[in-house]
């Protein structure tokens, strides 16, 4: 039993009750929310004649389903129409900020809360969003939720959970350069597995993590749940806090210091006990690619497809499946895969530090003909920082297109979406089956350098080569 | 579709039909694919469980087949349910007639969704749900109950088989207290008690 952690003082400081149940009540310090899997639950709230409790504790925004081409409105799909339309009548009716579409605070949930300081250390952070562990950045405990518990966070700003186990992911060394916090969260998924972290939440610390700068480490927690764990966090410390200060919903003034003297004593302490503790040496990760279809399933980009004789026995059914729908050779190269789609954008990989990484490679070069690349800014902050910088025209210069922000082909509930068997690279955070809109689609996840690196070569390839 | 009432109350026992679905890490994506949350209910879901897998099969998967609809128990193999957020996934579930699974594992948050409506996800090891998917592939019509007071599964004849369940989930569900609204909407005062304590609703005053 975990003790003394950032997890465990978090979670003590949040607690209501115990429920009849058995499970605890824990208070929700933000509650994030989207058009996707908000509106039953407004609606559910309205069948019990509830209210939402506490509506500033609540703030919205439209990510999913918007078109990255053009966001004028109404939108040409008229599902996506209603989605935001039915989110704007319950966010006036309740009184509950929406950033919306042109505000200048709009994108995707898990990149505006942290960029606007929402997302502060020692909070709980819940959203009907499985990708909320992005927030355990800040060391925040934060978590996704299904939309009837989005319902019991807005009718009473709390939830039924259970406590979690906590896993200590100590990671040594320094990422080489080339080398991502993507790659290194695909590298710990590689090796503890995507069922790895059920029942854990992930703490994520040592030398390698210190180094990483607040959007690498929200690279990292954001796919925490990509290992099973359904919350990772980073203890924060004074990388957490300069990037905080000065952010619109940061404590300022006075509040300042003695938030900062607050956050501090939140880290886990030397004397901090771990239900379990795994380590890594970072200068042993290269540029991390999936060739399956889980996050799971990655290989080092110098490495080849693993035969069904160096996959676990349990594991070689999946692995089986794999072959047969991504249609990759057993033993070959995963370099010099051919991609025909290459997206660069996602709550996990669609911040200004990834779109800078990306655009280091594009740089005075071209996309491979017949390979359609496109870069999708996370937010409309990240879209305005990236063009104060000269990224968009980097990007378009090189061939690629700069879209508005929104989640995009992560996802595909928008008009982006693969088509038939294309493959993609792509900077997103699932590689399932149709994930990305195609019933048949396939999606090699990786770094956005690594996606930037496959859009000019028009092939898998080792972004070391690339870089100065 | 026909489909029986959805869950109220307390639940001790699920008993019908059963289907097997095959397969480790079955992430919700596959359960029921993006393109269908674009909907503001969930109402329509039922029929598009599976949609992707099923058009792949062409016709081969069990949700296709008739011997299996009325299924109320589905049995699967490890880390059902993985992947995304969505309660869309046992939403559909639930909306084509399922009301337990019966799983060698489960993702977390599907398993806390499934709970939200009432039903359970009950653990089995490697060898049970292999040896129960066999069984109800060999004879759709085998009835099976789900007993979550003696935590067995059972048929009309033949073996029975052991099910695992946390002691908090089972007796939410036993009471029929599954739908948490109602309780953490009693505890007002302790949850006010709680807020005045958290140091970043109280401008970070000094404690």
């Amino acid at each position: 039993m975990s003790s003394g952690t950032l997890y465990d003082k978090v979670w003590d400081l949040h607690q209501v009750a115990e429920l009849p149940g058995g499970s605890t009540q824990l208070f929700i310090g933000l509650h994030l929310i989207h058009e996707v899997t908000s509106p039953q639950a407004f609606a559910a709230l309205k069948d019990l004649g509830l209210p939402v409790a506490r509506p500033e504790r609540t703030v919205a925004t439209v990510d999913h389903i918007v078109p990255t081409t053009s966001q004028a409105r109404p939108f040409a799909d008229p599902l996506a129409e209603q989605m935001l339309a039915t989110l704007e009548a319950n966010c006036a009716e309740h009184g509950i900020t929406l950033h919306g579409l042109g505000s200048g605070r709009q994108g995707i949930v898990h990149v505006i809360a942290p960029e606007l300081g929402l997302t502060q250390p020692g909070m709980t952070v819940a959203c009907g969003d499985s990708h909320t562990s992005t927030h355990g950045a800040f060391g925040a405990i934060a978590f996704g939720i299904g939309t009837s518990q989005v319902r019991d966070v807005l009718a009473s700003q709390s939830l039924a959970m259970g406590k979690l186990r906590v896993r200590r992911i100590w990671v040594e060394g320094q990422l080489q350069s080339g080398v991502y916090a993507k790659d290194l969260v695909l590298h710990v998924i590689r090796v503890l597995g995507v069922k790895g972290g059920v029942g854990y939440a992930y703490e994520f610390a040592g030398p390698a993590i210190d180094a990483l700068s607040m959007e690498e480490r929200m690279t990292l927690c954001n796919m925490a749940i990509e290992g099973g764990a359904r919350c990772g966090y980073v203890n924060p410390d004074q990388t957490t806090f300069d990037y905080l200060q000065g952010r619109p919903f940061a404590p300022a003034g006075d509040a300042w210091q003695r938030a900062v003297a607050w956050w501090r004593s939140l880290a886990s302490g030397p004397e901090a006990v771990f239900d379990d503790e795994v380590c890594f040496d970072a200068a042993a990760i290269a540029p991390t690619v999936t060739w399956g279809i889980t996050p799971g399933q990655g290989i080092g980009v110098d490495e080849t497809v693993p035969t069904l004789e160096q996959t676990e026995p349990d594991e070689r059914p999946l692995a089986q499946e794999a072959y047969r729908y991504m249609d990759l050779v057993p033993g070959a190269a995963i370099a010099g895969t051919p991609v025909d789609v290459c997206f660069i954008g996602s709550c996990t990989n669609g911040r200004l530090s990834d779109l800078q990484a990306a655009a280091q490679v594009a740089k005075g070069r071209r996309v491979a003909p017949g390979i359609k690349a496109f870069v999708v800014p996370g937010s409309e902050q990240v879209a305005a920082a990236a063009v104060a910088a000269g990224l968009d025209q980097v990007f378009t210069e090189a061939g690629f297109e700069w879209r508005e922000p929104g989640c995009s082909m992560c996802l595909a509930m928008n008009p982006d979406r693969l088509e038939g068997r294309q493959i993609s690279a792509s900077s997103s955070n699932r590689n399932f089956k149709g994930r990305q809109g195609s019933a048949n689609g396939r999606t090699l996840l990786m770094s956005p350098a690594m996606v930037a690196a496959a859009a000019v070569t028009g092939q898998v390839t080792d972004v070391r080569t690339l870089l100065p | 579709m026909t489909s029986a009432p959805f869950p109220t109350g307390p639940i001790n026992a699920v008993s019908g039909t059963a289907i097997a679905v095959r397969g480790d890490d079955i992430d919700t994506d596959r359960i029921i694919p993006a393109r269908f949350l674009k909907c503001v209910t969930f109402s329509e879901l039922g029929p598009a469980a599976f949609a992707d897998d099923r058009a792949e099969l062409n016709g081969q998967h069990p949700f296709d087949q008739s011997a299996h609809r009325g299924a109320r128990l589905l049995v699967v193999n490890r880390n059902f349910g993985c992947g995304s957020s969505r309660e869309h996934a046992p939403q559909a579930l639930m909306r084509w007639g399922i009301r337990a699974v019966i799983g060698e594992s489960f993702a977390e948050i599907f398993f806390g969704n499934c709970l939200a409506l009432g039903i359970p996800c009950l653990s089995v090891d490697h060898d049970t749900a292999l040896a129960v998917q066999a069984a109800i592939e060999a004879d759709p019509a085998l009835e099976l109950s789900a007993d979550l007071e003696t935590l067995e599964l059972r048929g009309a004849q033949g073996p029975s088989w052991r099910l695992t369940l946390a002691a908090g989930p089972r007796q939410m569900l036993r009471s029929g207290q599954w739908d948490a609204t109602g309780q953490l909407l009693a505890n007002g005062a302790a949850l006010t008690a709680t807020a005045s304590r958290l140091p970043y609703l109280q401008g970070f005053a000094a404690a």
